[in-house]
């Protein structure tokens, strides 16, 4: 059977501008709209020739009325990656890309849009006076946003491995290092030191403020077509070499009971994208690591191989994160703590910006350029982008 | 200054068919958990079925009501307005060895800045709201 591996590309990217949550002046709608005819006109084609959406995270804007809005000739693909909040932003490409590569649909934009101020947001709990189910066993106790859920994976992996706060802190620096050199960056112009960073307020232990993700409003977009039609369009194209989605054994058993709790999630996902792309860590040229929460990229970058576990101290120094200068050159575009918070569809479209050259934070010569999307949920996914060279 | 460990005004728990007993439970002072009387497989929260042998003959049984802290967690941001003026407060995962290791979220009484140590033995503390019960643990 023939893999997907550089079978798709990726050829236009758009966003739309990137808003304090609550503060877009467009509906979430329009936003959606906006950044997918920014995709499309990076891709030189007419929205009209999409026959595809694909998304994730319960997007709230269903494909038949944005092929609507669009003037869409035929809608041919109308997917949703179900649960894992941003864990489903590479399975959303990988979704599309199987299905450009078996042949159900020739032109499919992913997306993803967020207005909350429009609608709730992420970062508070639910005001509801009852609680049944799963949610009992937590809500009560005073666990109920995704900081709150994820802190204990993160103290338990620390503990096990002896990771001290500075390599979360590093994660936290490498971001807004690179967002001060990004102009569309919430936080361009705030910049973050060691200092501001240990005397910021605690969110919960081990979190600091600046461990957690940004909430914003704006729309993220990204066309892809076949790698066949792909060398006929205007810009560079991104080929996938791989993008896979999944989780382990249980891991969503209810109430913190996965068997293997104090992980990413990508443990069992992992090798399967390194298969697909018939790759090793050590080829990855850049890397876009979704930061919901810092200790969420330290776990990923373990376990996609970058780094052993019992090393993370030793490993993540600022420094080593620093595009141009370190090794593994890190969240370039400021990722979810400093450009933008778009439920990490944001950091797979910087990852194509590398491959193309075009980051405000440009590392030399990508070929190979990974996105981790969402860890700590399930299920998680991640994506390698390569440049012609690869295939 | 309320008796309960967190200030009032959280969710209140509603029993479902399926963890009525678990509730029940907590009632009375006791834990119940969910058990599978094909297998003897533990799981928790409860399921429809075992996930281990599939059967769909799964029943509650009472265990002592004693775990050790698998992790926790110092919260101090308030994400609810009832929690605005709580201060940091603990919620530890608790595992129960003697129940095929399934864990249980709740909070650990005392001072919330105490230093918290993972795999210290606690022991349940059943907190009686007027409609329904909490599990909470102490240490020791």
């Amino acid at each position: 059977m023939g893999t997907m591996r550089g079978q798709v590309a990726v050829v236009g990217v758009g966003e739309t501008a990137y808003y304090k949550r609550g503060q877009s002046p467009d509906a979430e709608m329009k936003l959606a709209l906006k950044a997918i005819i920014e995709a499309c006109k990076d891709a030189g084609i007419s929205p009209k020739e999409i026959d595809g959406f694909a998304s994730y995270s319960n997007d709230r804007n269903d494909p038949s009325a944005l092929a609507s809005a669009l003037g869409c000739k035929e809608l041919r693909f109308s997917n949703m990656q179900w649960g894992g909040g941003g864990g489903g932003g590479s399975a959303a490409i990988s979704n599309a890309a199987a299905a450009i590569h078996a042949g159900v649909a020739d032109t499919i934009v992913v997306f993803r849009a967020l207005a909350q101020g429009q609608f709730g947001r992420f970062g508070q709990g639910s005001r509801s006076n009852h609680v049944s189910g799963a949610g009992a066993y937590t809500t009560p106790y005073g666990l109920m946003s995704p900081a709150q859920s994820f802190a204990m994976k993160v103290v338990r992996f620390m503990h096990d491995h002896g990771v001290r706060q500075e390599a979360l802190r590093s994660i936290s620096l490498a971001s807004y290092h690179h967002a001060q050199n990004n102009p569309r960056a919430v936080m361009h112009g705030r910049p973050l030191d060691e200092e501001k960073y240990d005397s910021s307020r605690w969110i919960v232990e081990p979190f600091h403020l600046f461990d957690c993700c940004l909430e914003n409003d704006g729309a993220a977009a990204m066309v892809l077509v076949s790698a066949e039609r792909a060398k006929d369009f205007p810009r560079k194209p991104a080929y996938i070499l791989g993008a896979v989605g999944g989780s382990h054994y249980r891991a969503g058993a209810s109430s913190h009971n996965t068997p293997d709790y104090a992980t990413s999630t990508f443990k069992s996902l992992a090798p399967h994208l390194y298969d697909m792309a018939q790759l090793k860590p050590t080829d990855v040229n850049v890397l876009q690591s979704y930061e919901n929460f810092t200790g969420g990229v330290l776990m990923s970058i373990v376990e996609h191989g970058f780094c052993e576990p019992d090393a993370c101290n030793e490993f993540f120094v600022k420094e080593r994160f620093f595009a141009g200068e370190g090794d593994l050159p890190l969240n370039t575009s400021g990722g979810n703590l400093a450009e933008c918070y778009m439920h990490g569809l944001g950091l797979n479209i910087e990852a194509v910006r590398q491959i193309r050259g075009e980051s405000s934070n440009p590392v030399p010569d990508v070929d190979v350029s990974m996105c981790i999307s969402g860890p700590m949920v399930t299920p998680v996914s991640s994506s390698i982008f390569g440049s012609e060279a690869t295939l | 200054m309320s008796d309960y460990y967190l200030n009032e005004g959280l969710a209140q728990p509603i029993p479902t068919d399926l963890d009525k007993p678990f509730w029940e439970g907590l009632d009375n002072d006791q834990l119940w958990l969910q058990r599978c009387n094909d297998c003897g497989g533990w799981q928790w929260g409860p399921e429809w079925i075992c996930h281990h042998c599939h059967s769909e003959n799964v029943t509650f049984e009472r265990v002592e009501a004693k775990g050790k802290i698998y992790s926790f967690e110092r919260v101090w941001h308030p994400v609810h307005p009832a929690l605005v003026e709580q201060g940091p407060y603990i919620v530890v995962l608790v595992e129960v060895p003697h129940a095929g290791n399934v864990r249980l979220v709740g909070n650990l009484v005392g001072d919330p800045e105490q230093d918290v140590v993972i795999d210290s033995k606690v022991t349940a503390v059943f907190e009686h709201h007027a409609d329904f019960t909490l599990l909470q643990w102490q240490v020791g």
